[in-house]
């Protein structure tokens, strides 16, 4: 009925390639922007802000960087924590040197400075596949934590080891310290969020994003059609590293404000991240928001029945979650392998006939 | 000199010893990878949920305790007895295997065919689960386990190396017993599956899994068969890394030190497996040593992991893993 390409006449390619082919498609994408541009930011609060939006935000940041490289280009990393880590240090480093400059430059600064230590541990990837790589990205994960802790320079000097975010602002607004409203930073991650995610569409459906795509299907053949793996596999590293350390300079700058690179970057965050984008579905930039959604909104649902519903205390409600995580994880695996995007593609393809399936 | 000799010397056999505890968990991971070509994230926790069962069976705790005193109100904690050691393992044993009929049938038989790294994160999930198991089971405080194997420094080999050198080692009997124990493991698991008619269906499903279906090996017992042994290597593990340092969460993390152990030695290989962790806990605990105090120590986080990266850019099967050959 709605959902249809019929009668949506195209009369240039440029009409043809666009990225959202169907009326009803674009209709959607305009309201969600709407939604997400024009009355979340006024009616959010700093409960829903904290637990909710800016998590999902940064977290889906994160979700496309890894998404990027396992699900587009098969690299599997357990590296992410440490990346967000890199991220996280370098924005710290900048601000602290540089208060005059914007926090914006700042923040893709640290993208790119992470985007540099992630080439330099995509190295390998030349070498090593599979989960022997899986592994060797380990290394990075336990040795950049172990670095920031060490080398006090890089939390210049402060007693405790922690990392503090300073106060900046955006015309005249603070979005990092401790009296930034809840909509400047919802706002704020969201905007970064929206470049980055329409940047990283674009270059999955073009030349770069092809040569990803078959880098994964088989390398080797890849490499005899004129495909070169070193640039191609270093680029995946790179846009993903860039993305990841965005996330993790959001994650500390504007959602912890203060962290401890152990605990706020181990390699939990690794597996967390990984599992969204497996949850989500691997190679698309949806399922990357939906495993985001999905795993933020999760345990602060379950700790709302547990312990707000059913009033059980909260180490064995804390318990109870990690099987039901873990159970989920499993159901999700056998039910659906390809994640919440192939659930989301089917009940398109299934609108598409509606209401005449025959 | 000689005596800081002597005490790298003294290090590099502590190392050692550590590696074989390391060992200990990569066994478990290669028996699993080789039956079934899965990677098995959830060896550690399995080590650790062995370990957890058998201190609540040896002590009769109730299972469920904190879940059933939270929802009805009671308060009840343990059954009152003691088991003797003996008995507790055996019938942690009987529990592993009965785990392993659960994975097999609720997991690993929906998940057939599937890209290995699905599978992978199934046994992610996995981990996370039995983690949440063990604890609602259990309780989440740290437990001291018991089971009468030796502790503490040994004397003998102490007086003996000062008659010897004027320097005495210092070397922890529990440490002893656990190489003597992995030995008699892979030398067991080696003549489990040289002679036995269960364990030439083990290599044949190794080697091949259709050829193996199509002689008429049955892969889901097999399955089930290896899942049993690597939950039993797992309760050693379990046992031996319980009684050196407690029953406690961190047990699960030796997992991931197992992994660099196993990119060492390769995936596929037993003997990879020991050789891997004596040169892993070898190399880490020297380098903490010699190199540690010039960069602030702590460097056992990371050696493991930089080490084996750097090994696999040279030979990336690893030490005794099979050829990787690709074909288009």
């Amino acid at each position: 009925m709605f959902y249809r390409e019929a009668g949506d006449f195209k009369t240039s390619y440029r009409d043809d390639s666009q990225t959202f082919p169907i009326r009803f498609d674009r209709l959607r994408y305009y309201a969600v922007l709407v939604v997400a541009f024009g009355i979340i930011p006024f009616v959010i609060n700093d409960y829903w802000a904290n637990a909710v939006f800016v998590p999902f935000l940064i977290y889906a940041i994160a979700a496309i960087g890894l998404n990027i490289l396992t699900g587009y280009c098969g690299q599997v990393s357990l590296g992410t924590g440490g990346f967000m880590a890199v991220g996280a240090y370098a924005v710290y480093k900048l601000m602290t040197a540089f208060p005059e400059v914007s926090i914006l430059i700042h923040v893709l600064l640290a993208g790119g400075v992470t985007a540099g230590v992630g080439v330099l541990f995509g190295l390998p990837s030349l070498r090593i596949k599979g989960f022997y790589l899986a592994v060797a990205t380990l290394a990075a994960q336990f040795f950049l934590v172990w670095l920031f802790n060490k080398v006090p320079w890089f939390y210049n000097y402060s007693a405790s080891g922690q990392i503090t975010a300073p106060e900046r602002t955006i015309l005249g607004v603070a979005v990092t310290g401790a009296n930034t409203p809840a909509w400047a930073k919802y706002l704020f991650c969201a905007v970064i969020l929206f470049a980055l995610a329409w940047l990283a569409r674009n270059l999955t459906r073009g030349t770069v994003g092809r040569k990803w795509m078959a880098i994964r299907d088989m390398d080797i053949a890849a490499e005899i059609i004129g495909v070169n793996p070193l640039t191609t596999k270093l680029s995946a590293f790179a846009v993903s590293s860039f993305f990841i350390g965005v996330a993790g300079a959001l994650f500390f700058a504007v959602y912890l404000g203060a962290a401890e690179v152990g605990e706020a970057f181990g390699i939990n965050k690794s597996f967390l991240v990984l599992f969204m984008i497996i949850i989500g579905g691997l190679g698309s930039i949806f399922g990357s928001f939906a495993g985001a959604a999905f795993l933020v909104l999760l345990p602060v649902f379950l700790k709302n029945v547990l312990v707000g519903v059913l009033g059980w205390p909260t180490d064995l409600a804390a318990h109870i979650e990690l099987m039901i995580v873990g159970g989920l994880i499993i159901t999700f695996l056998i039910a659906e392998p390809h994640g919440l995007n192939q659930l989301w593609r089917v009940a398109k393809e299934k609108l598409r006939l509606w209401p005449f399936p025959h | 000199m000689p005596d800081t000799f002597f005490y790298a010397l003294e290090v590099s056999l502590n190392g050692l010893m550590a590696g074989v505890m390391y060992s200990l968990v990569a066994l478990g991971f290669v028996l699993i990878f080789k039956a079934s070509g899965i990677f098995n994230y959830a060896q550690g926790v399995l080590a650790l949920f062995a370990a957890l069962t058998l201190v609540g069976l040896q002590n009769g705790q109730v299972p469920f305790a904190h879940l059933i005193n939270a929802v009805f109100g009671t308060s009840i904690h343990g059954f009152g007895w003691q088991l003797p050691g003996i008995i507790a393992i055996l019938l942690t044993a009987l529990v592993m295997v009965g785990l392993a009929i659960l994975i097999e049938r609720y997991i690993l038989k929906h998940l057939v065919n599937q890209e290995p790294i699905i599978l992978f994160m199934a046994t992610i999930g996995l981990a996370y689960f039995l983690e949440g198991l063990g604890d609602v089971m259990w309780g989440a405080d740290i437990k001291k386990l018991d089971v009468g194997l030796p502790q503490g420094i040994s004397d003998a080999i102490e007086s003996t190396t000062y008659e010897w050198f004027g320097y005495g080692f210092f070397i922890d009997r529990l440490d002893m017993v656990a190489a003597v124990v992995a030995a008699l493991l892979v030398a067991s698991l080696t003549l489990f599956s040289q002679y036995t008619k269960y364990g030439r269906a083990l290599r044949a499903v190794a080697d091949d899994h259709q050829a193996a279906l199509s002689v008429g090996i049955s892969l889901r017992f097999i399955w089930v068969l290896v899942w049993s042994i690597a939950g039993f290597v797992a309760l050693v593990a379990g046992i031996m890394w319980g009684s050196k340092s407690g029953v406690q969460f961190s047990l699960s993390l030796i997992a991931l030190k197992a992994l660099p152990v196993l990119m060492l030695g390769g995936f596929t290989s037993i003997p990879g497996a020991i050789v891997g962790g004596l040169i892993i806990g070898m190399g880490e605990k020297l380098f903490e040593f010699f190199i540690g105090p010039l960069v602030g120590g702590a460097t056992e986080n990371w050696f493991a992991y930089v080490l084996a990266l750097l090994f696999l850019v040279f030979r990336p099967q690893g030490l005794f893993g099979e050829k990787i050959i690709e074909r288009v």
